[in-house]
This record gives structure tokens, sequence and C-alpha cells, in this order.
């Protein structure tokens, strides 16, 4: 019952073929199986699970119908949930209820959607390989010494080992893509302001933004669908109508012209990878694509620029975690100071101290305008050398990461090698743009991902030409032995 | 002996009279029991997002027009970081660079009868923080975050202001306008309008501005004058005895009536200020500054010159009239109810209305004497049926409710007698009872007259009209 995609699972339970409460029991036992080996689960929510399952059920008796009735899904753990813990995957947050729930969670609970629990995640976000996560680090399902990428590791996990049928992610400079990648799913990052980030633990807010992952285009499609959308209570959200990106998938992809950037096929790029993703670009040649080679040409600026701007956001944005009105508080605190560097001492890790002090840093006075600024300009540069190759084409693709899933601890001491596998997804978060990652081979026994970059809210263009691809390739149908 | 001049700059934080917080709907009522007016925004819960509260914007353009500034097209959002425990997000929203009123005005009056334009360097629009409560927690302290978020213009002077007379006649100024403009109730009490001044001293004639210390929430117009003049003498004390004065924040206190050292420079916050990723640049349209810009109420200076012009007042008794809405509408009210008399008007509402407004300690809006039952009686006086003397009485009937102006003077039997024979008999019985006076007056005693119509209106119960009681005596007594 649990490998099938989420469209399937809702035609069967449209067919009454099986009951949610059916559907979702599996799942839980799957999970209660599974999720020890690959540590994707920070908390499962059995019981709320089953009621939500029931009452999806209770629903479509009463004729109410809708793809994701009934269908189990898992929130990313950045996601406040009313009742439910919500940890970031961090100590500070590791007690601590949300009094309500983030708009992506309201959404997939008004589509009747089933939270199945909440997945683990680097702290904050931080992270490219799951690894900071104060739960411990989330296993690749496809070579337990891998990881699974970040920071939606554990998003990334379950969708690719059938813990579940669709996650939630987040993407903030890859964290959608990137661990989508390297776990051989299907997960798109929507364009700044299409999907609501209230609710949604800030990293750094001008580049956050969530969405959906699962095992194909069609599936993140039927998520989009119910994600996407104006919310008054984000001031970045966009008011703009939401299109129908089911309906817009099966389009030929005759005369579509695809942009390849030289500067994401050129040194850094792991060789077989590389073959991998040309082979995959051989196939869209094959549905009628155009290729042609462009230029990013300010892309090695964008990993320099991330690391100031998100840092600084981020200075900011993890200043409320003081141990004053909830998280972690220190034991015995003498004084104020102490209240506030033994809480925040204790409650953070490494990377998000090192993020929070470089943040920091880039912010004082004196360094602002040769760090916050300049990184602001840089960012404007790399959206002009998009707007301009948008103009010659359609989408743009490339390798989603330079390398596939690495080792555990491989990278852990080096957190500049870690911060390169995110060179080809950064530039897009720092433009705004809709960016995708869909499986497209192996290297070994782990997967390789093919990034396609669209332009502002051309999302039903870029789930449409991987939807096409989809349908001539069995990648996406793959399942790690261990989890078949 | 050295010649000093003062330079003072006020930053005057005025609390906007809105219903919602700034950037949360919660409520921003003054005196809820702690923390039931903080909603998730406020107590800056993981995940919340600020929404700048519309009303909020077009108060402080309300501003920015009446003062003549320029309102910024374009103004940012800043986080101003800094850790405290009253600040629930470890940043306050403010804007720093780009301020939404820049570049404005302020006309003064002076002491001798002059007048000074006061410039305002800018206005931004933030919000104010929480409350630490020490008392009452047994060695902890306790945090109401019941005014974190609510909208506070700061409205920063240029260092235009010599003396603590002129800081505290533009406070005062400033005051009348926000309170005019209906964006602030300015309640200094509950720290709806609060001043922070920059003072500073310099030898006369020095271009070079001195070293400034700022004195800190001074809430009231005396705190200010008495802070400042304190400040002065103690920078001046101390570079004549060979001192410097150093940068720093200074608190006042009113119990000492001095200022003291709060913290240094050394200590001072970097607060990292950069534009706040979760809310778009704040883009005002053309219609909406004009739409803004219609619905201006005409403003203190312009309506004080309405009133001279229009109903022949002096500059003084304009400008109590005008010196709040209320009581300038009021005026106009009653002098309009009574088709005309302005100056009896005018005597009247400076005089027993603001007396008796004063001594309930109420507000125009809570009198219970409307404009219409101040005209009707006014024009009780006007068609002398009744003394202006016998309507001070039927004004405190009036107040305590006894009914309308007619009623209270048919009840209480004060018509104005305005019968000859009725007064020349009254006037008869008078001279009979006192042939002594009268012969004494004949005498030429003519202070004596005075007594006589005091006898007359004695025994009429005051409501002999009294200049027909003068004519007839004068005539009886000859």
């Amino acid at each position: 019952m649990h490998d099938k995609t989420i469209a399937q699972l809702g035609a069967g339970l449209a067919a009454g073929e099986f009951s949610s409460e059916e559907l979702v029991r599996a799942f839980l036992d799957r999970i209660a199986r599974h999720n020890p080996q690959l540590n994707a689960f920070i908390t499962v929510t059995v019981e709320s699970a089953l009621a939500q399952a029931r009452a999806a059920d209770q629903r479509r008796q009463r004729g109410e119908a809708g793809p994701l009735l009934g269908v189990p899904i898992a929130h990313k753990d950045i996601f406040c949930t009313d009742g439910v813990r919500t940890s970031c995957g961090s100590r500070i947050l590791d007690r601590f209820i949300a009094p309500y729930n983030a708009t992506v969670v309201e959404k997939l609970n008004a589509a009747g959607a089933v939270m199945l629990g909440k997945t683990n995640m680097d702290e904050f976000a931080m992270g490219s390989s799951n690894e900071t996560s104060f739960y411990g680090p989330v296993r690749n399902p496809w070579d337990l010494e891998a990881v699974p990428g970040g920071s939606s590791g554990g998003s990334a996990a379950a969708v690719a080992a059938w813990l579940t049928a669709g996650a939630t992610g987040t993407d903030t400079g890859g964290s959608i893509r990137q661990p989508a990648a390297l776990c051989g799913v299907t997960g798109i990052k929507p364009t700044y302001g299409r999907v609501s980030r209230w609710g949604m633990i800030a990293y750094a807010s001008s580049l956050d933004q969530g969405g959906p992952m699962a095992r194909t285009a069609e599936d993140c499609a039927l998520l989009l669908g119910a994600l996407a959308g104006f919310d008054p209570r984000d001031s970045t959200s966009v008011d703009r109508p939401v299109p129908d990106y089911v309906a817009a998938l099966d389009r030929p992809l005759d005369g579509l012209k695809i942009g390849l950037p030289k500067e994401y096929f050129g040194e850094g790029l792991d060789g077989e990878v590389a073959r991998v993703v040309e082979s995959a670009i051989a196939e869209y040649r094959k549905l009628g694509a155009e290729t042609v080679e462009i230029s990013l040409p300010n892309s090695q600026l964008a990993i320099p620029a991330y690391y100031v701007i998100a840092p600084a956001e981020c200075s900011s944005n993890l200043a409320r975690f003081d141990g004053v009105r909830y998280g972690h508080r220190c034991e015995n605190p003498k004084d104020l100071l102490d209240l506030y560097t033994r809480s925040r001492g204790e409650g953070f890790g490494a990377e998000v101290k090192r993020r929070i002090l470089v943040g920091t840093f880039a912010l004082s006075a004196g360094y602002y305008d040769a760090y916050y600024l300049k990184a602001q300009q840089i960012r404007r540069l790399i959206s002009d050398d998009f707007r301009r190759a948008f103009e010659r084409v359609d989408v743009i693709a490339g390798p989603t990461s330079p390398t596939v899933a690495f080792n555990l601890g491989e990278k852990v001491d080096d957190p500049i090698t870690m911060y390169l596998s995110d060179i080809y997804t950064i530039a897009v978060n720092l433009a705004g743009l809709p960016g995708l990652s869909l499986p497209v081979g192996f290297v070994g026994q782990r997967p390789v991902g093919l990034q396609l970059i669209g332009d502002y809210f051309a999302e039903d263009r870029l789930l449409n030409v991987a939807h096409r691809y989809q349908q001539v390739t069995d990648w996406h149908q793959r399942a790690p032995a261990a989890f078949a | 002996m050295m010649e000093w001049e003062t330079v003072i700059g006020l930053e005057i934080h005025a609390q906007l009279a809105t219903k919602s917080k700034i950037f949360s709907g919660a409520a921003t009522a003054y005196g809820a029991e702690p923390n039931t007016q903080a909603c998730a925004i406020d107590l800056g819960l993981p995940g919340v997002l600020p929404v700048l509260n519309r009303e909020a914007v077009r108060m402080a353009v309300t501003f920015g027009l009446a003062i003549g500034a320029e309102v910024a097209r374009r103004s940012v959002f800043a986080r101003k970081n800094y850790f405290y425990p009253d600040l629930p997000k470890g940043y306050q929203i403010s804007q720093y660079e780009l301020p939404v009123v820049q570049k404005g005005q302020l006309t003064i009056d002076l002491d001798d009868g002059t007048s000074k334009v006061i410039g305002i360097t800018r206005a931004h629009l933030e919000e104010d923080a929480g409350k630490s409560l020490h008392e009452d927690f047994h060695g902890l302290s306790g945090i109401d975050l019941n005014r974190a978020g609510t909208p506070l213009l700061e409205i920063v002077s240029e260092p235009d202001l010599r003396s603590a007379r002129e800081a505290v006649a533009y406070m005062k100024k400033l005051h009348q306008m926000v309170v005019y403009l209906g964006i602030c109730d300015g309640n200094m009490q509950e720290g709806s309008f609060r001043c922070d001044a920059n003072v500073s001293v310099r030898p006369k004639g020095d271009p070079k501005f001195g070293t400034r210390a700022e004195i800190k929430n001074l809430n009231s117009f005396r705190f200010v004058e008495r802070a400042i003049e304190f400040e002065i003498e103690r920078q001046i004390d101390l570079i004549e005895s060979g001192g410097k004065v150093v940068q720093e924040t200074r608190l006042y206190d009113p119990d000492k009536g001095e200022t003291r050292s709060m913290r240094g420079k050394e200590e001072a916050n970097d607060y990292r200020y950069f534009p706040d990723p979760d809310l778009l640049p704040l883009v005002l349209d053309e219609a909406f500054i004009a739409a803004t810009r219609a619905s201006l109420p005409e403003l203190p200076d312009a309506r004080k010159q309405r009133f001279m012009s229009q109903y022949g007042l002096s500059a003084y008794d304009a400008g109590v009239l005008t010196a709040s809405r209320e009581l300038g509408a009021y005026y106009e009210e009653t002098v309009a109810a009574l088709g005309g008399e302005p100056k009896l008007c005018a005597n009247w509402v400076m005089g027993d209305f603001s007396a008796f407004l004063n001594k309930d300690n109420r507000d125009v809006a809570q009198s219970p004497v409307g404009a219409a039952q101040l005209a009707s009686l006014l024009r009780r006086i006007q068609d002398r049926t009744i003394s202006g003397k016998i309507a001070k009485d039927v004004f405190e009937a009036l107040w305590a409710g006894e009914g309308e102006t007619d009623a209270i003077i048919e009840k209480r039997g004060l018509k104005q007698i305005t019968d000859t024979s009725a007064i020349e008999k009254v006037i008869d019985d008078v001279i009979a009872a006192n042939p002594e006076q009268l012969a004494q007056y004949r005498a030429g005693k003519d202070k004596l007259f005075g007594f006589f119509v005091g006898q007359v209106m004695k025994l009429s119960k005051g409501k002999a009209n009294p200049q027909q009681v003068n004519d007839l005596l004068a005539e009886k007594l000859k």
C-alpha cells in the first residue's frame, strides 16, 4: 500500500481500495520499523495522525473529495504545529510546543492531508548534511553510511524510504533541492513569496521558502497547489493567483529552450555526476527540447554573498531565543547576562553559533558596508544574470549538487567544503527564483539530482518539464532495497 | 566671565492612537492586566511575522503633512538589534536610514512675544518595547508585554532650541499638534508623549557644538524644563571648573531635581541596524498622500489667525480658544448657535465653562453643557431676561443637569425685572428705608450711590435689570 505516489494513493482512497486509517496505520508501522535506522523523524504523532485519518475518512463519506484527502504527509520540524513539539532541530526548542499552526500546516490540514510527524533537519535549517541536528544525523536510505543532505534531510529520507508519501521542506540555500537530489526524490523550492512563511521558523527571512518534497513532479504539483497562495499574515507573500499545476504537467516540451550555464559544468563538478546530468539533458533533447549554453557570470560570488546575508539575518532572527519567554533556559542563572549566555550557549549547536557570530560581525558598525551592503550588491548582480538568461531560455538546467551524497562525518569539520555542496542552488535563493530537483540516475548506489531553474512564478513550467522527463524514465520509481 | 549658549535638541516619542499594534492585531488600550494584550507576534514566538498597520502609516503621514515636511514615497523599516528581557524579538523594528517623514518645521511662540521656527529633522515609525517590573517578584523581574508593539512616532528636532523655556514651548506646541491631529492622546502620565533631551553648552559665538548629554524619558513639561536647567548648570559648572562634559545618557530624578549618569558611551550598544527582511519597503502613492492631505484638520496656528480675524478676538483669547481642537469647535458652535456675540461667547467659554471643566477634571467632550445649551443661556443675557450675574447661577444649574435654561429661569424665578414701574417701586422702598443715607448722599457723598444699587439688587433678589436700576436710581436720588 505504501509504495505508491500521492496521485495513486489519492486514486485508491477515492476508489475505496483502502481507507485513510488503513493507509496511515501502514505508514506508521513502516516508521516504527525503519525510523530507528534512519532517524528521519524527530516526532511521530501516532494518535493525532489516526484521528486525522479517521476524520478524513468521515469527510470522504460525507461526499468530500480532494487529491490530498486522507493522504499521509510529514512536516519538517521547522513548521509550527499547534500542540505538537516544534524543535527546529535544536536543543533550545526541544520542549517548545507552538500554540498555533504555520500556514503551510493549516493549508495541508484543510486539504485533508494527515500529518504522520515532524521530520529531522539541520539545526535551524543551517547545514547541508543533516548532521547539525540536536536529534542526531539522518541516514541516507540509499546508503546508510551517507548523509541525506540538508537541511530538509529528514523529509528527503522519509520520502525516499517510503515512510511518508510526501513532506514539506524549506529551502534557504538549497535545503529542499540538495537533499532531494542526494536522496533521489523530487522537490521544488517555489518563487520567494509563493508559499507563506507564517509559522515557519526563520533562518534567513529574505531567502527562506517552503515547498514540497515527494516522489514525483506530479505529487509536488498536487502538494504545491495546496501550499501556494497569498497570506495576509506574511508581508512578503505575493498576491497572485495560483495556477493549476497538475493541469500544466502534460504540456509537450517541443521547442523548450533549456539553458545550460557553463559555470555549472566546470571545475568542482564530480565527473560521474556530470555524466549522469548530461545523459538527462540528452533525454530532454529527445523530448523535443533545445539546449543552449548560457553564462551566469557572477555564479562564483553566490556562496560568499550568501554566507554574509544568511548569517546576518540569522543573527537577528535567532536573538529571540534568549531563555526568557520559552525554550531552553539554563539552570539557576545568577544574573541576566548569565541567563542569556548560558541558555544560548547550551541551547545552540556549533554551526548555529558559527553563523550567528559571522552575521553579528557582518552587521557591526564599520563592517556593514564592506560585508552586508556588498553582499546585497552581489545579490543584485546575480539576479541580473538570471534575468538576462531568461530573455533567451525557458528554463535553466544543471546538477543540483556537485557530488552525490558524501559520507557521514566526512565534511563536519570543514565548513567551507560543506558549503560548496550548495554551490548550484544558492544563487537561486539569492535571486528569489523557483528551483526544482529531480532524480536522474545514480553514481554507484547514490542518487544524482538534476536542477531545473525557472523564471519568477514559473513553478508550473518547472513541474511540467520534470513531469515529462518522469513519463519516459523510471529513476523516480526506484526504491532503496532495504526500504522497498 | 564667559558667556555660554545652550543647544538643545528633543527626541519625542508620541504613541499613535491606533486601536491595534503597529505589527499585530493586539489591542493597544492602556491599563490592562499584564500580558493580556500581547499576541504571538508581540511575544516574539518562533515563526511569527509582522504586518504593518495602515492606520499608523496614515497618522505618520498626517503628521508629516501638518508640519510641512517631506513625506518619503519610499521608506524602510530596519531592525535595531539588542538584547533586553522586555524586547521579545531581540530587536526593535524602527525606521533608520529612510524615515517616512523628513525635514519639517514647527513655529513656536517665545516669552518675548516673538516666534521662532524650529526644524524637525525627521519623524519615523517604530514599535515600543514591553515593560520590566522589578517589584513584587521576590528578587526576580516580571515582564509585561502589553506595550510591546505599540506604535510610536519618534519626532527628532534639529538642535535649534536655545533654552529650557524654548524646549518646553516646542514640546507643548508639538503636543498640541499631535492631539489636534488626533494621532496621539497626549496622555503624558501614561507615557503616550515622552521626551529625550540632548543638551550641550558652548561659548557664545562658537560655531562648534559642545559635547552633549542625553536625558532620557522625561514625561512632563515641568520635568523637561527642570532637567534641562539642571543639566545646563551642571555642564557650565563642570567646564568652568576645568572639567569636560562626557557624551552619555543621563536620567532625571524628579525627587532630587537632578540628572545623573546612566551609562557612558563606552558601553554604548552597536545596534547592527539592517533593513527588516520581513517587511517590504513602505511605498506611498500620491493618491494616499493626497487623501491624507485632504483629511487634515485646520491646524492650530491657522485657526488662531482665523479666530482673530473672523471673530475679532485678541491674540490671547484666540490662543486660549484654539489650544485644543475640541475647545475651538465648542466655541464656534456656541457662536453659531447664538448667531453672533463672539466676545460674549469667548468670555463664557474661556471663563465659567473652562473653570467647570477644570473643576470636574473633564474634557470638552464630557461636558454636561453642550454648545447649544450654553448659547441658549447667553441668549437670555442678550435679550436681558437675566443678568450676567444670574446667568452664572443658571449655568451651574445647567451643569448640574437641572434642566434647560428657560425652565431653570422659570422654576427658580430668576427672570430679570425690566418693568420700570416695578423697579421704581423697589427703589422707592429702599429710599424710604434709608433716610440717613439719602441725606448723606444728597449732601455730596457720591460713593453711597453704590450702596443704593446694592440695596435695590438685594431687595429684588438680583433680578432687577442693573442698567435700569442705575438709570432710575440716578433720577430718583437727584
